[in-house]
């Protein structure tokens, strides 16, 4: 560094060259991404006559499954963008589920919501203390979190919830809210979805569950995620709150105040897995709180999160992915998940022929390798077990890791132990 | 003197402060703390309690070993939790399926546990050393992974069996049996237990007085330093997290071999996050993890009998998460307060600042 700056001549030998592609803008990436996504999955419908893929019911199915893990990956994003890695999701969410029933089966989804942030924030304030104030390892009070999110929950409702419902582990039943259809716009994308036009059909199925039977939850998750992007990229308390996960050393000489920073990043942390607890409450499948609801939610949440590499999209998309692979198992069984590795099939072929147009030929036979080996499964299997199906988020993010970690780039100092000097 | 307060007084003092909260958690809820606290230690006399909390402590002394190894180096096995699990499943498969000679058949299932706990974790380990994945994450997805797997396993299509309203592996052979020491009405204590304590020697053994865990303190401490000293950081993070992973994989043993002798439904979760708790707590060292495990375990046992005198039994878990969240903060209070001194004793010796 200081030779550089002794000698200029060799500075520029140490900046790369200039891509000469331009990149695409994030929106555009984002939209080619769903396009893609629409095609792979009518395509698979079509091929697999499993016309479940694309149908109204399975993706009003998947959007209440996604919203738990939209939350808490937001949740995630907002804690390691200002530098403290929050394993405490889950505690947090835990915390959330039973205060959005405490409040919810009182006065209504409303509070719920509100009460399930507030103590999923409470969670996150903790974290903050010990992690910001104490600089304890973050993983260290994160697992502690967990711990005393689920003992804490355990014992309130065993105090609470057991003279009401005669059950330590159950909460009496939370009304839900009301949820808002395009009515006119639904019906006509249900004529056209029951035609079963390849294509076409399918695109109308996905819309129609998007737009028939909205909660208001649905809308405050969406505006959560494109709010979080404005408030984390496009302001200047966004700008520094990154600073203090990126150089929380050099933000300081610049005046931020690192500390006040973390804790806003990390109890609105809290406060966001508060609500998707609330979100599993107030899933009108569900009758309210019920001990282990939760169900490592709060961990797919940061699978998520790491998915669309430390970004709201990207984020968004890895809570798309595996809330469909959730409710497509829930509503239709393991016989139609199967089709969904057909689709991996498929998207495989596509990644191996970009590969080989890329003259990249060991990542060309990988893929390949990995397309036989599913299309195998696929071959061999009557059904996917759904004991395995609950995890596939688990093994997405894995392969994830595996193959794209050298491109994940999370906040240079997450999860490091900042201390004013 | 030093040693004292830097490593007792922090313990004491968390555990006191937990304890204090607990309390007054008790007393908001309106219960009288006093009398729970009585309830719990003289449940230690009652019935099977006393040889419960001995067992119990054997189970999360292996949990809280194997996760010590990971910490030495820095490495975080989160993932011991999915590790016992599925080398739980995996070895009472294995045991359930054929017979040995007695003894032979026991260390047997034994080896293919460590195995199996160390595969599992061989996959985050690879993942780390090759791709640079971040072994926090990866041991997260792989635990998720385990209980699928293991679920899977049980399943009656296809090595599972329905017995009332259990699904089970089957039952493991009387030759694969480890025989434990009974005390009568009062319980018996798994053979097993001994195990643990064999592998809490092993393991200040190795930490103290071999090479190679001169090696992986000096990779913990300082990466940089260890490599300018000759040892391979990624080997040791391979060999770390597969030891540990293999320690993790023995967790569930003295259970299965001595009373289960197969793999249910009811088999125990949890115990791999109690096991980090629990090294968090004995400083990894092999005295304080057994003290650890011995508090876990009594306030485990003995919280039970808080349902009589009218308490939610989940206040111990509370004061599980208390003691964790307490005593690591506790540990670097004093660890600040004692850089501070220092700076203020060099400083006065080097006479940089005025008295």
């Amino acid at each position: 560094m200081s030779t550089s700056l002794m000698n200029p001549s060799e500075a520029p030998s140490t900046v790369p060259p200039p891509r000469k592609t331009r990149r695409l803008p994030g929106w555009a990436v984002g939209m080619i991404g769903v396009a893609g996504a629409v095609i792979l999955l009518s395509t698979t419908s079509y091929l697999t006559g499993v016309p479940q893929l694309t149908s109204t019911g399975t993706i009003q199915t998947a959007v209440r499954l996604a919203l738990p893990i939209l939350l808490a990956g937001l949740g995630g994003l907002w804690a390691e963008r200002a530098g403290v890695v929050n394993i405490g999701l889950e505690g947090m969410m835990i915390m959330g589920t039973w205060g959005a029933a405490w409040a919810g089966y009182q006065w209504g989804p409303w509070a719920a919501l509100l009460s399930a942030a507030v103590f999923g924030a409470l969670g996150g304030l903790l974290h903050a203390i010990a992690t910001v104030t104490f600089g304890v390892n973050h993983i260290v009070s994160g697992v502690a979190i967990n711990l005393l999110g689920a003992g804490l929950t355990k014992y309130l409702s065993t105090l609470i919830f057991f003279p009401l419902s005669n059950n330590p582990r159950e909460s009496p039943s939370v009304p839900k809210f009301d949820t808002y259809s395009a009515s006119g716009l639904s019906e006509w994308l249900g004529e056209l979805e029951a035609q079963q036009r390849v294509g076409l059909s399918d695109v109308a199925g996905i819309l129609r569950g998007l737009v028939t039977g909205v909660s208001p939850l649905t809308m405050i998750a969406v505006a959560l995620v494109i709010g979080s992007y404005l408030v984390l990229w496009r302001t200047r308390f966004g700008l520094r709150l990154r600073s203090c996960g990126e150089n929380p050393v050099a933000a300081e000489s610049l005046g931020v105040n690192v500390y006040l920073y973390k804790y806003i990043g990390v109890i609105g942390s809290g406060a966001l897995a508060g609500m998707g607890g609330a979100a599993l409450v107030l899933n009108p499948g569900q009758p309210g709180y019920l001990e282990g609801q939760t169900n490592g939610r709060g961990f797919i949440g940061l699978a998520a999160m790491i998915f669309g590499n430390w970004r709201p999209g990207g984020l968004l998309g890895g809570a798309a992915l595996f809330g469909y692979a959730d409710g497509l198992q829930l509503r239709s069984g393991g016989k139609t998940f199967l089709a969904l590795i057909y689709g991996a099939v498929l998207l495989l072929a596509v990644i191996v022929i970009w590969q080989l147009v890329r003259r990249r030929w060991f990542a060309a036979a990988g893929g390949v390798v990995a397309a036989v080996a599913l299309y195998a499964v696929y071959y061999s299997v009557d059904e996917v077990p759904s004991e395995l199906t609950t995890y596939a988020p688990h093994l997405v993010t894995l392969i994830v890791l595996a193959v794209a970690s050298q491109r994940l780039r999370m906040p240079a100092a997450d999860g490091v132990v900042y201390r004013r000097g | 003197m030093g040693i004292l307060r830097g490593k007792l007084l922090p313990p004491a003092l968390a555990i006191l402060f937990s304890a204090l909260l607990c309390g007054v958690a008790l007393v908001v809820s309106g219960a009288n703390p006093a009398k729970a606290f009585g309830a719990m230690v003289s449940q230690v006399g009652e019935g099977t309690t006393a040889v419960d909390i001995v067992n119990s402590t054997g189970t999360y002394y292996i949990a809280a070993l194997a996760v010590a190894i990971g910490f030495q180096m820095n490495l975080f096995n989160i993932g011991v939790e999915g590790q016992y699990r599925v080398a739980a499943v995996v070895a009472a498969v294995f045991g359930g399926s054929f017979a040995l000679p007695p003894g032979l058949h026991a260390l047997a299932i034994i080896v293919v546990a460590a195995l199996v706990g160390a595969a599992w974790a061989a996959i985050p380990a690879i993942l780390k050393v090759t791709r640079g994945v971040n072994e926090v994450i990866s041991t997260i997805m792989m635990n998720g992974l385990a209980l699928g797997l293991a679920a899977y396993l049980i399943r009656e299509d296809v090595f599972g069996e329905l017995r009332g309203n259990n699904i089970r592996t089957p039952e493991i052979h009387e030759s694969g049996w480890v025989p434990g020491i009974s005390f009568g009405a009062s319980g018996t204590v798994f053979g097993l237990v001994f195990l643990a304590a064999a592998l809490g020697i092993g393991y200040w053994v190795m930490m103290n007085r071999t090479r190679f865990g001169f090696e992986l303190k000096a990779s913990g401490e300082s990466a940089t330093a260890a490599a300018a000293g000759g040892v391979s950081a990624k080997k040791m993070v391979l060999i770390a997290m597969l030891l540990s992973g293999g320690i993790a994989g023995l967790v569930s043993m003295p259970e299965i071999l001595g009373r289960d002798h197969t793999y249910n439904l009811n088999f125990p979760a949890g115990i791999g996050f109690s096991g980090i708790a629990i090294a968090l707590l004995g400083r990894n060292h092999p005295g304080g993890i057994a003290f650890g495990a011995l508090l876990w375990a009594f306030l485990d046992k003995s919280g039970l009998a808080l349902d009589n005198v009218g308490v939610p039994r989940e206040i111990v878990t509370i004061m599980q998460g208390a003691i964790v969240l307490s005593v690591v903060v506790a540990y670097e209070v004093v660890r600040r307060f004692e850089l501070a001194a220092e700076q203020r004793r060099v400083g006065k010796e080097l006479g940089t600042v005025a008295a």
